[in-house]
């Protein structure tokens, strides 16, 4: 992947798929600490499941036998001074937490985290998605139910409204960053 | 800086058009995206963000811009469909920002078809 905000919505689709309702993402960066956190109230893992999701011959699709995302984040934050972490239960829902060293030669540029957000508001139905970013001692935070009651019915996947998402995140973040470039 | 209630300007400018569409949804064009771990990788999230603009910029208020998993041809990704009622389904690969913006023009708004991005073309 060119951008890890790529691999954020290559895991979010996976809660997604996995029914839940609610979606945290997590952005912060505190010092040389770049940590991306993607929760939800999914469906869960089984633990046989779990100690084998890393593996790429792991995966759940239909279409061939190989999956690559879970694997793939993996091997970004390990080669990039981090770390990655998955917890999963069963009814309750799934946390990924991944770390990077933001200075590492190999850690993979943030990217547009607004195209993301964006991407995946598109027949939402009911989920929940919030994303917080933390940087530089301020924060910002994206709540599609917050987003919801502004638009009194207008769908959330309105062209126009995604337009507006993916600015307001990224004009927001911009900001908090201060010009520089995660 | 844009907060979240600067959306009460857009909102209040689709509410009439709104009204319109939920009429009627037959003739709705779906754009399908296909957006798994081989989709995004590929590039298709820049894809969809230019379908989606081209379908935001030329008010097409039928077409709808959708995303979906893994269709099965990992190496001809970023594959996009188009679902028009009534006619066979159109499947193009290996598509990009530019091409995207080209089935947009051509096959949605002109109804030509894009042969030359078509998914028959690869062997």
């Amino acid at each position: 992947m060119r951008e890890l905000s790529l691999n954020i919505l290559d895991i979010t689709e996976n809660s997604l798929k996995a029914k839940a309702t609610l979606v945290e993402i997590d952005v912060t960066v505190v010092g040389n600490l770049l940590t991306i956190v993607i929760k939800d109230n999914g469906c869960g893992m089984s633990k046989e499941f779990l100690a084998k999701v890393t593996d790429p011959y792991t995966t759940t699709r239909t279409t061939r036998s190989v999956g690559l995302g879970i694997p793939l984040i993996k091997m970004e934050a390990e080669m990039s001074g981090g770390s990655f972490e998955i917890q999963s239960t069963v009814g309750v829902g799934t946390t990924v937490t991944t770390t990077f060293a933001v200075d590492h030669i190999d850690r993979p540029p943030l990217g547009d985290v607004g195209e993301t957000i964006m991407t995946l508001l598109t027949e939402l139905n009911d989920t929940r998605i919030v994303f917080t970013y933390y940087a530089n001692g301020q924060s910002f935070c994206f709540d599609t139910l917050e987003l919801q009651q502004q638009l009194e019915g207008i769908p959330l996947d309105t062209p126009e409204i995604l337009q507006f998402v993916k600015q307001l995140i990224n004009e927001n973040m911009n900001t908090i960053n201060g010009g520089m470039l995660l | 800086m844009k907060t979240i209630a600067d959306i009460q300007a857009i909102r209040d400018k689709m509410k009439s058009q709104i009204v319109v569409r939920d009429k009627d949804t037959s003739d709705e064009i779906r754009v399908i995206v296909g957006m798994a771990t081989c989709g995004i990788s590929a590039g298709a999230r820049p894809v969809f963000n230019t379908l989606m603009d081209e379908v935001a910029n030329r008010q097409l208020k039928n077409v709808k811009v959708v995303r979906t998993g893994c269709l099965g041809m990992c190496t001809l990704e970023p594959i996009v469909e188009v679902l028009e009622p009534g006619k066979e389904k159109v499947t193009y690969c290996r598509v990009t920002p530019a091409k995207a913006k080209e089935i947009i023009d051509r096959h949605i708004v002109g109804g030509n078809i894009c042969t030359q991005y078509l998914i028959n073309n690869e062997e």
